[in-house]
């Protein structure tokens, strides 16, 4: 039984993550290119130069075609926590259901509204009306992922809720809580403005063909004025989110970090790997972890507790636990899990057997306002999660990949800094379209962008893993139940259809860039 | 007093709106039905596939929103009917997705798989995406087979599954009950007859509207018998019913019909809503404009009458048949009193939203000719 569902929780995570990781191909450009779209039109309606005109109906056909796609792929998303992810729903629904309706009130129909104006209302509607609505839609789509990442956060860092025995999960206690924690916060500014980065490294790649090519010279210069400027600003507010975010991590996921950086062995003065090759695992746990490595010494303490000297946790402290530091090993957390599980069951059976006295007895365990509710709260329910583990190495996420992935997207994200700065000085000096190296840079920038997206999604999802919800409930837990041969059907459907619907996509982007502004 | 059950009882309506609301909207997938049918030449089909191509993201939306909402406040059902009427539900997605890129590449050179690829992904959405959707809400009626036990999460190294399915087809045996399919097929003809009604308002094309208004006819027809039969079907069979002092669920005979009884003002509006669909016909029979604001209120007042039906006046809304305790009902699978508040307030936007899209829908309304053809945005 337990090996068939560990099948099919892998089943169902490679469908979840497939379909996030299309799903994401798509968004950053719509999150970005809306707001370009938005400021190319405003200049169009300050100015009445016809040629901004020009330029921000072609970035908004690129923008709608990408913006289906995208619908298309995130409808599936959202309901596979309930197709896939059936006792996640159940024990977190209370409040992970919130910002996913949210979303949809405030944020989904506001951008499908206007997303029709700006496309069917050029002549129907006034000049006026028609801005408003392209930054209206702009603010939709971004609106939305703010309630998405809030969702998302939650996962990462539970707050503002409280466990009920009676309905058997997690109930909500302060939305705001929920809305502002440090971990959403965090989360949204830096997805959102790596977002923008992605939108306006894809403005320059595809204006720097044209230049390439000596033709539509203006509107490519003008694109990538608004670009450049655009991305300069929002890399640099990634990079400083970024920065914010892995001290956050430190506080609040120490094996996210830990993996991060491939430190298995806690030090003070932690240096920050720059770039490095890591060994086999055996050889990574008994303390031999880089084949080859460049490291910033001290680093790492810094910007995880903004002290050069400050102690940072290393994976095999978080396992097998470290007195002198105060860390609690694994063995000890999945022991007290499972005396919350049984406290649970005790409760259940007295239930059962309607024995109300008893039930009412043990539901004050659970109770924080009692007194022994806070402690038992605190000492044993914390870990709840813990309990439903097999084997302590099995809180170890995968290294290697959380490695790899944090590296690529933060040396993308230096790279792209560079490059709008770059650029921004070769065309205030009038020497861009001359410039070909730069040009092909630009051109060759476009797919690494994505692929800094995607390893950004790879460190945060996988970096987390065991948990569907951080110590609370793992991936094993939260499944549906599913047959691996139904998981597998819809696995392979699904990816059939979005890899034809993405070649589809990609085939139409490239012959609307090679036509050009003026014809469809 | 805002209670507990105050929340439940208004959640319940705001997703019973929300899901009158898409039914409305699907009138977008009955005219992708009749692409070919009523599009006998290739402006033709230009026309109808204008003219939804300005609203199928409405319907889309309200779909998404209706699954936020219902994931929101009743997350039992969520886990349960989505985890385990895996292949239905996952079928409706499927013919969404389609529809999704449809509109905007059907029409785009190099589109891979071309045009009639696209349009035969907007008949599929088209005719299944009703008929599922119908077939799925039947079974807030004719019940399904899943059974729930929250202690399951104790069980560790066993079953540790709330929500359990009982039958293999996940979802598909729901079709071997008559009534859900009748629905289903009363969903398809009623979004047929409303995008018939939306083409007679919407297309200023003569013989579009000339074919639209003599197809509603029979289209009405077919669709009041399926419609009748589901409706007396569902009024003259046993219910589950519970005691919300105890939460015990027993059957009841006529359950609906006496949940009609016993809320006269859930039964007129429900027949309010018949009243306009009927209105809605004859109008469309003689080719009015008006046609599609009276089908379309009725469509949305009637799918709201029958869904508080289903759901108010102590009523099992997903009944389990294969354990009925295991039943939903809006007392016990509900989200705490606390989130259902919050989500509350959030939906005071909802007339601000409902505002602004009667302000943009107004702003495009003017009808569509063959000469906007040429100027369409997409």
């Amino acid at each position: 039984m337990v090996a068939d569902l560990m099948s099919v929780v892998d089943w169902s995570r490679a469908q979840f993550a497939m379909t996030a990781a299309y799903h994401w191909l798509f968004v950053p450009l719509t999150l970005g290119l809306s707001i370009l779209c938005a400021v190319m039109e405003t200049a169009y309606v300050r100015t009445g130069n016809e040629e901004w005109l020009r330029t921000t109906k072609f970035w908004m056909r690129l923008f709608a075609v990408n913006f289906a796609i995208g619908v298309a792929t995130g409808l599936i998303l959202e309901f596979e926590f309930g197709t896939n992810w059936s006792n996640y729903s159940h024990f977190v629904g209370d409040i992970f259901g919130a910002p996913l309706a949210i979303e949809g009130i405030m944020a989904f129909f506001l951008e499908a509204t206007f997303f029709a104006v700006m496309f069917f209302g050029w002549g129907r509607v006034s000049r006026g009306f028609h801005l408003a609505s392209t930054w209206l839609t702009a603010i939709g789509a971004n609106l939305s992922a703010l309630w998405i990442l809030v969702a998302n956060a939650w996962m990462q860092y539970p707050i503002g809720c409280t466990f009920n025995p009676a309905t058997v999960r997690y109930e909500m206690t302060s939305f705001f809580d929920v809305l502002l924690s440090p971990v959403a916060i965090n989360k949204f500014s830096h997805t959102v403005t790596s977002s923008f980065v992605l939108s306006a490294v894809f403005v320059l790649g595809v204006s720097a063909w044209y230049l390439l090519r000596g033709c539509e010279r203006s509107m490519a210069e003008r694109s990538i004025k608004v670009a450049a400027v655009f991305g300069l600003v929002f890399s640099l507010v990634a990079a400083l989110s970024g920065d914010r975010s892995g001290a956050v991590v430190a506080d609040v996921q120490p094996m996210k970090l830990a993996a991060m950086e491939a430190l298995y062995d806690g030090r003070e003065r932690a240096p920050l790997t720059l770039i490095g090759v890591l060994r086999p695992e055996a050889e990574r746990e008994a303390g031999d972890v880089y084949r080859f490595d460049v490291e910033i010494p001290a680093m790492l303490s810094f910007m995880s507790y903004r002290d050069a000297d400050a102690y940072v946790a290393g994976i095999n402290d978080l396992v097998d636990g470290n007195a002198e530091r105060g860390i609690m090993s694994v063995s000890e957390k999945m022991e007290r899990g499972r005396r919350a599980i049984g406290e649970l069951a005790r409760y259940r059976e007295a239930l059962r057997r309607g024995d109300e006295a008893e039930a009412a007895a043990i539901a004050r365990s659970f109770d924080p306002a009692a007194s022994e509710g806070a402690a038992f709260l605190k000492d044993y329910f914390a870990y709840l999660g813990y309990g439903y583990l097999t084997s302590p190495r099995e809180s170890v996420p995968n290294v290697p990949m959380v490695f790899y992935s944090f590296r690529i997207m933060v040396g993308a994200g230096v790279f792209f800094i560079a490059l709008f700065a770059a650029v921004a000085w070769f065309l205030r000096r009038g020497m861009l379209a001359r410039s070909r190296w730069l040009l092909r840079i630009m051109i060759w920038s476009v797919p690494l962008a994505y692929l800094a997206s995607e390893a950004g999604w790879v460190v945060t999802e996988m970096g987390r893993q065991p948990w569907a919800i951080q110590n609370l409930m793992p991936v094993s837990v939260a499944i549906s139940s599913m047959s691996i041969a139904s998981v597998k059907t819809t696995f392979f459907v699904l990816l059939a259809l979005f890899t034809a619907l993405l070649a589809a996509e990609l085939s139409i982007m490239f012959k609307q860039i090679s036509i050009g502004p003026d014809k469809k | 007093m805002i209670t507990l059950s105050f929340l439940q009882h208004y959640w319940w309506f705001i997703i019973s709106l929300l899901g009158a609301l898409f039914v409305f909207l699907m009138f977008v997938q009955g005219g992708q039905s009749l692409l070919y049918t009523l599009g006998c030449t290739a402006d033709g089909r230009e026309l109808i596939a204008s003219a939804l191509g300005r609203k199928w993201e409405l319907t889309f939306t309200t779909l998404v929103t209706f699954g936020g909402a219902f994931f929101a406040s009743f997350p039992l059902f969520y886990s349960t009917s989505f985890g385990g009427a895996y292949y239905v539900w996952f079928a409706i997605l499927f013919v969404f997705v389609i529809q999704a890129v449809a509109y905007e590449y059907r029409r785009k050179p190099a589109n891979l798989f071309g045009e009639r690829t696209f349009n035969a992904f907007l008949i599929i959405n088209g005719l299944l995406g009703p008929l599922l959707s119908g077939i799925a809400v039947g079974t807030f009626f004719t019940g399904a087979n899943f059974t729930v036990d929250r202690s399951n999460m104790v069980l560790l190294g066993g079953d540790m599954i709330i929500s359990r399915w009982m039958s293999p087809w996940h979802g598909l045996e729901a079709v071997a009950d008559y009534r859900n399919v009748c629905l289903g097929v009363a969903v398809v003809l009623l979004s047929q007859l409303l995008a018939l009604h939306f083409f007679i308002n919407n297309i200023d094309d003569e013989g579009i509207r000339r074919r639209a208004s003599r197809r509603s006819v029979p289209t009405a027809l077919l669709f009041l018998c399926f419609f009748s039969v589901f409706v007396a079907s569902i009024l003259l069979s046993t219910g589950y019913g519970y005691d919300p002092a105890t939460g015990v669920v027993s059957a009841v005979k006529d359950k609906y019909l006496k949940n009609f009884i016993d809320m006269p003002a859930v039964a007129a509006v429900f027949l309010v809503g018949v009243v306009a669909v009927l209105c809605g016909i004859v109008l469309g029979a003689k080719r009015s404009r008006r046609a599609v604001w009276f089908s379309g209120a009725g469509s949305i007042l009637a799918v709201l009458g029958l869904l508080l039906c289903a759901g108010w006046n102590d009523t099992c809304y997903y009944p389990s048949l294969s354990d009925p305790a295991s039943s939903l009902t809006i007392a016990d699978s509900s989200s705490s009193e606390f989130t259902l508040k919050a989500m509350g307030v959030v939906s005071l936007f909802i007339p601000v939203v409902v505002a602004y899209i009667w302000y943009v829908w107004r702003a495009l309304t003017k009808p569509i000719t063959v000469c906007d053809l040429d100027s369409d945005g997409h």
